[in-house]
């Protein structure tokens, strides 16, 4: 299978901090592809890197084999991306947002309005349609928002966090529909730190901590090396990162307990 | 790649004018402000009304394309949204011309209605295509004075406050009100640095017979100050971003 993503050395560094740390990895075609780690690891800056939000600092990457650095626009064309927040537009309809970013990425005049209604009626937003974006519930943007990073068909999605502040049924609907994407041949590249999520999502994931990739492999084989039942339990044996309790004590302070 | 900019250009424009500009705050500001600063100015100095309406062109033309800069820029910069139109294939200058032609368009809406009232209501006969120069040139000079004045800070109350002061100190220095002939020497040195001043005046001889020369002359200037702002707003607008 053709790599989708290939990433080498890549690093981005702040004032006084390097926020991703020569990570390098590939993503192979059709796949769902984890990129894991606690708050703060690197994931959002590795994706921001990816679709030329931010210039890496040193290292290369290239995507659907385009250079991130001078090909970017090429690699927007056939992109969809969706962010951590859902940052479509409140005062126009769920309709309009679609229709909008059609424009935007050049979909054929004809198309557009055909393309919007099918997403609606996928994401089951059809009925809503003409209410304006701030009237609908977090799981209803959210869900537009992967619309309108689908609208101009794109190969390779990148989603940030997606279940991030979902109930259980919009975030397991979500699921399904990203098995679904998956299946029709798209490609996807998915942050989370929900590991159960990533579990049952992920065709292989890789674990990034303090901006370096530690691991990567199919969840299976992590918890088969790291002889545990869960891919939460792997994860927290090879980052060597504990749980942190905080614990009530007599006098009323707390105290830290790992 | 050119055309794919252009198309964004336009439609981030219209994105902006159904979502920011044709709702109250922008009218008010952009068109309520400018009217009822005059009036009451005239009212405190009363004399023909004909001398004001040059100035009042020059204000609408200035607070209407500044009416929503801070919000179709820092607005949408706190909500994520203006990542949004970056992650589409154009570059990052055509996005900053989209919220400036979105200004633009807003303010020669906004300053047709002033000064096509203006003209029928007190009969004046000004030569009709230099205004229209004047106008327009002006509408996109202000507009990319504000998106880089928006892009020189973060929040929109950043945005709000910066964009002020020179809104407030062009009114005072440029002649909209009191004519920059009669001000001190030194003040009229600050006025010629300050683009509404050669608004004002072109507006003005637009007004008078065989001007002509004169009015290429601001207009030109007001084309240096637009090259300067549009240039200059593109590159903090590309660097904020990389």
């Amino acid at each position: 299978m053709q790599n989708i993503i290939e990433a080498h050395e890549l690093t981005k560094s702040f004032e006084k901090i390097t926020a991703v740390d020569r990570v390098s990895f590939e993503v192979n075609g059709g796949e769902i592809f984890g990129y894991l780690g606690p708050n703060g690891a690197g994931k959002t800056t590795t994706i921001r890197m990816l679709t030329g939000l931010s210039k890496p600092s040193n290292g290369k990457a290239s995507i659907l084999n385009h250079d991130i650095r001078s090909e970017i626009t090429q690699i927007k064309k056939r992109i969809g991306v969706v962010p951590e927040s859902s940052n479509l537009y409140d005062e126009l309809s769920g309709f309009d947002n679609l229709v909008f970013m059609a424009q935007l990425f050049g979909v054929d005049k004809n198309e557009r309005v055909r393309r919007a209604d099918e997403l609606l009626r996928i994401f089951g937003l059809f009925e809503r349609k003409n209410d304006p974006f701030r009237k609908y519930s977090r799981g209803m943007k959210r869900a537009l928002t992967i619309a309108a990073a689908l609208i101009h068909k794109p190969s390779l999605l990148f989603l940030d966090e997606p279940t991030v502040g979902l109930d259980v049924v919009a975030a397991r609907s979500l699921r399904n529909l990203i098995k679904n994407l998956r299946s029709q041949g798209i490609t996807i590249f998915f942050t989370t730190h929900y590991l159960e999520e990533a579990d049952l999502l992920c065709d292989r994931v890789a674990i990034i901590v303090k901006g370096k990739i530690i691991r990567i492999d199919t969840p299976k084989a992590l918890k088969e090396s790291s002889e545990t039942g869960t891919l939460e339990d792997a994860f927290i044996k090879i980052t060597g990162l504990s749980p942190t309790v905080m614990v009530m004590e007599k006098g009323g302070g707390y105290n830290v307990a790992r | 790649m050119w055309r794919d900019n252009l198309r964004a250009i336009y439609y981030i424009a219209l994105k902006d004018m159904k979502t920011y500009y044709l709702k109250p705050p922008a009218i008010s500001w952009g068109i309520v402000f400018p009217i009822t600063w005059i009036l009451a100015f005239y009212l405190r100095m009363p004399g023909d009304f004909r001398d004001l309406v040059p100035g009042l062109i020059a204000m609408t033309i200035l607070f209407s394309t500044t009416a929503a800069e801070a919000v179709v820029i820092n607005f949408e910069l706190r909500l994520g949204s203006l990542e949004r139109l970056l992650l589409a294939p154009v570059t990052a200058w055509a996005v900053l011309m989209g919220k400036i032609l979105g200004g633009t368009i807003f303010g020669i809406m906004m300053t047709a209605i002033v000064a096509i009232g203006s003209i029928l209501t007190l009969g004046l006969h000004p030569h009709i295509g230099y205004m229209i120069i004047i106008i327009l040139v002006s509408c996109f000079l202000f507009s990319a004075l504000g998106a880089l004045l928006c892009v020189m800070v973060k929040e929109v109350f950043e945005a709000q406050t910066l964009l002020n002061l020179p809104r407030f100190i062009m009114i005072f220095l440029c002649g909209v009100v009191y004519p920059v002939s009669k001000m001190p020497v030194w003040l009229q040195y600050i006025s010629s640095v300050m683009p509404l001043t050669y608004t004002v005046k072109g507006l003005r001889e637009s007004f008078l017979p065989g001007s002509a020369p004169i009015i290429f002359r601001d207009i030109s200037i007001l084309l240096g100050f637009l090259l300067l702002c549009v240039f200059w707003a593109g590159s903090r607008f590309k660097r904020k971003f990389e």
